[in-house]
């Protein structure tokens, strides 16, 4: 795996991206309406490891999200997942679905 | 596989940047539903609409177009379409809505407004400068179209000189109050929904309906903005009986709506699973958002009714007219 240090720059960890006291408990996948297809620690994960082609790959996976807010209203951890999701939005459509401009 | 995703984003993007809409609608469409109210332009308060509930037909008539897409290789057409749409106005073509589909929704608007009248607050409104405030941009990453979208809004409301906006959904709200102040700077505008703006004012019922429901309420209204007890207490002292679904208030359920566009059947089988546990409690069901009102609506069964909240409290709080 190669860490993309730009992917990482993009995604502003700690600010706009803030993961990283996830503790991997599943509470978010056991919740979501959606199920398993929708894995935000999975997510979360390769973000933080700067694993670019990992989240690009999930792309409709990131679109598939509700931003219904049920997973983080009972995150232990008080992660923002959906506003990790929508950051992760922004960078998808830029480098995936090439629209910078929009 | 899901509707072709780059395309439909792109063609909400141009939308957005070039005619100021997600759906860009014709004036009349978007402010139509004053007629006969005499709302006076402009104000210091204003109703604002965001246009959301003018779009749901719009919104509704695209969804079911797109649903025949998804899961076939239409990534050429959806590309073809999207360079069409940046000549000409594709949605009147490609999401035509009936005169009755938009008065239905139209007449929700009258109902808020009615409200707010009887309740004797003084609003105006903006007319052609009741922008969309670009909520479906901003949820999908769109953040350049938003930020220009949202500088639009806040443009608009400063040149009428508002300092307080009262809403009509849970969007629009969320947009303006919580996000816009992150996006433009110096945004400051006072912002509340009618619904808050009704229970602020402790008003007493005309008449008590006496009628049980079961509440929906919106993700954005009560994980994002705290509007809990605001719809119940005005239901409660119109003589309504809510009946608390399983999963509502903080922990409510999606009704799927925000899929509607790129995953219209994953959005189907949410709405689906939402109107059984609602209907399991009341076959009645009152909503707080034009988005899930239609959500919902397009996938309940024969004998189960989803309508606004603002339904029931015109008949409570606003009184009958006597007949000539």
């Amino acid at each position: 795996m190669k860490v993309d240090t730009e992917f990482l720059s993009a995604l502003k960890l700690g600010g706009e991206f803030d993961a990283r006291m996830c503790i991997n408990c599943g509470t978010c996948t056991a919740l979501c309406p959606l199920g398993v297809e929708l894995m935000p620690r999975r997510l979360f994960r390769y973000a933080l490891l700067g694993n670019r082609d990992a989240v690009l790959g999930e792309a409709e996976t990131i679109f598939s999200c509700l931003l219904c807010r049920l997973c983080e209203a009972n995150c232990p951890a008080g992660i923002h997942i959906a506003e990790n999701v929508r950051t992760l939005r922004t960078v998808v459509n830029r480098d995936v679905y090439g629209l910078a401009e929009a | 596989m899901p509707v072709p995703i780059a395309s439909t984003l792109g063609m909400l993007g141009d939308n957005l940047r070039k005619r100021k809409s997600a759906l860009p609608l014709r004036r009349r469409a978007v402010t139509g539903w004053t007629h006969g109210l005499d709302i006076p332009r402009g104000g210091e308060t204003v109703l604002y609409t965001g246009q959301m509930w003018q779009m749901v037909p719009a919104i509704d008539a695209m969804s079911r177009q797109l649903a025949k897409y998804e899961g076939r290789s239409s990534a050429r057409l959806f590309s073809v379409a999207r360079s069409m749409n940046k000549v000409l106005n594709l949605t009147p073509f490609l999401a035509r809505t009936s005169a009755r589909e938009r008065a239905a929704f139209d007449e929700r608007l009258r109902n808020i407004a009615k409200l707010l009248k009887a309740a004797q607050v003084p609003f105006g409104y903006l007319y052609e400068d009741d922008l969309y405030a670009g909520g479906l941009a901003h949820d999908e990453g769109l953040d350049e179209a938003f930020r220009v979208q949202a500088q639009r809004v806040a443009d608009a409301l400063r040149r009428h000189g508002v300092r307080r906006v009262i809403t009509v959904d849970p969007h629009t709200t969320n947009m303006l109050r919580s996000v816009y102040p992150t996006v433009v700077p110096g945004f400051d505008v006072q912002v509340k929904s009618y619904l808050e703006v009704l229970a602020e004012r402790r008003l007493s019922a005309t008449t008590k309906l006496g009628e049980t429901v079961t509440f929906h309420d919106s993700c954005v209204y009560a994980r994002y903005e705290g509007v809990l007890e605001e719809p119940r207490s005005l239901m409660k002292e119109g003589g309504i009986t809510v009946l608390e679904p399983e999963m509502s208030g903080k922990l409510t359920f999606c009704c799927g709506g925000p899929l509607e566009s790129l995953f219209p059947g994953k959005s189907a089988e949410i709405a689906s699973r939402r109107v059984g546990q609602l209907s399991a409690v009341s076959k009645r069901v009152v909503t707080a958002c034009p988005l899930c009102m239609a959500n919902l609506k397009r996938v309940a069964p024969a004998g189960v009714t989803i309508e606004d909240v603002s339904d029931y409290l015109v008949k409570a709080y606003c009184p009958t007219p006597v007949p000539a």
